[in-house]
């Protein structure tokens, strides 16, 4: 934790961005996330697909997006968010297969979706799980400056946040 | 000493010896490759630099994205310590000394390379570079 605020001055009239600088900025987190009810959401088993997958970023847990959200992403590698995450033809085979068999709208991942998929038009393919309406609804509380902070920087970064993203659970 | 207390030495010696060797094989032969395309490319080609290499990693440059404008943007300033992508991702120190797993793949080495260089360069990299960085982390 740098002496530098992330945030605007007239914020450190609030207690809670005192008890920021106090605590620190991941702890307050872990204190806000600890109020809500736990879910679990299994992580990438697959050996191929977490290395392939979870380079760039959380091996994002395949419950968390419908099938043909896979499918598509699956099939626009060369361009993944402006970067290159193309991977040889075998390979991304295994990989879509996986991420389709668990997917939060088949059979396996089905269980482990909860509601996280609601909203979702089903003609839409969803590209961002923090796109997702039900996950905007979970995260309207954050603060900007929160997202901006220099340990999040994106939506993306859910360990920022989620220490435990990385074994299934998002309620730490 | 016991007989098997002996084969287990030997064992364990050759073990020992065996097992730098294999790790160190996979990044000469990417290193000759990258030696032989150079020199076809530039006759006059002298040898990888290490020196050059240290450049190439830490140098700022504009044609590729600009929130990772070098290879430290990622890797970190320090490498034989950890980095961290721009989404949060810690990544391993990348100096064989202190990781000595790395560039055991040159499938790996090469789908890195691509990706990186075009992120940071907004090109491929050339033999000569990829082979002037390798013997930097290799030298570190
Ligand atoms: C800036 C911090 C931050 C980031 C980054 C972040 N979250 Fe959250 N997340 C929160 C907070 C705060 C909550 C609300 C916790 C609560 O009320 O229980 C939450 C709630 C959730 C919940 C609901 C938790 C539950 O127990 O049902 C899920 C699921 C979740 N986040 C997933 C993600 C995913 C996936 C990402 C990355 C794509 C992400 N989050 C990124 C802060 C963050
Ligand atoms: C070369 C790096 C790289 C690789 C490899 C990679 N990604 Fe990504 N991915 C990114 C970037 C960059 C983003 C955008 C992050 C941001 O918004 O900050 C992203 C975003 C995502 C998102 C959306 C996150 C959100 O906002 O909800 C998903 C889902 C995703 N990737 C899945 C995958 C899958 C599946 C694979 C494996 C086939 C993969 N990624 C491999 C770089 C990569
Ligand atoms: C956007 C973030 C990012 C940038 C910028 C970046 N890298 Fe990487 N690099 C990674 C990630 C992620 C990996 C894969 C994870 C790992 O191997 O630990 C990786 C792996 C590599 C590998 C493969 C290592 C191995 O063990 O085989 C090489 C080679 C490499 N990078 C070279 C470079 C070079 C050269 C540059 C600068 C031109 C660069 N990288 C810039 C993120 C980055």
């Amino acid at each position: 934790m740098t002496a530098r605020t992330p945030f605007p001055p007239r914020r450190l009239a609030r207690p809670l961005a005192l008890a920021l600088l106090v605590v620190g900025f991941s702890a307050l987190l872990l204190g806000r996330a600890q109020a809500g009810g736990g879910h679990y959401y299994p992580p990438v088993a697959d050996p191929v697909v977490r290395e392939e997958c979870g380079s760039c970023h959380l091996a994002f847990a395949p419950s968390m997006l419908p099938a043909r959200s896979w499918q598509k992403m699956m099939g626009e590698l060369q361009n993944h968010f402006g970067d290159d995450a193309s991977v040889e033809p075998a390979t991304a085979r295994r990989i879509a297969d996986y991420l389709v068999a668990n997917a939060g709208d088949s059979a396996a991942g089905r269980p482990y979706a909860g509601k996280l998929l609601r909203g979702v038009p089903p003609e839409a393919a969803p590209q961002r799980i923090s796109e997702l309406p039900k996950w905007r609804k979970e995260h309207r509380e954050v603060p900007d400056w929160e997202w901006r902070h220099k340990e999040v920087r994106t939506r993306a970064n859910c360990l920022a946040c989620h220490t435990a993203a990385e074994r299934g659970y998002y309620d730490d | 000493m016991q007989p098997t207390a002996l084969r287990r030495l030997a064992a364990g010696i050759a073990l020992g010896l065996a097992l730098p060797l294999a790790a160190a094989a996979p990044r000469d032969d990417l290193l000759a490759a990258y030696a032989a395309a150079a020199k076809a490319a530039n006759p006059a080609f002298a040898g990888f630099s290490a020196e050059r290499g240290q450049t190439l990693h830490t140098r700022q440059f504009a044609g590729g994205k600009p929130d990772t404008p070098a290879c430290t943007s990622c890797h970190g300033p320090d490498v034989r310590g950890p980095g961290r992508t721009p989404a949060g991702k810690a990544v391993e120190a990348m100096a064989v000394s202190v990781n000595p797993s790395r560039y055991a793949d040159p499938a790996k080495v090469e789908k890195w390379f691509k990706r990186n260089c075009n992120e940071v360069l907004g090109r491929e990299c050339t033999p000569q570079e990829k082979g002037d960085w390798l013997s930097f982390m290799s030298a570190r």
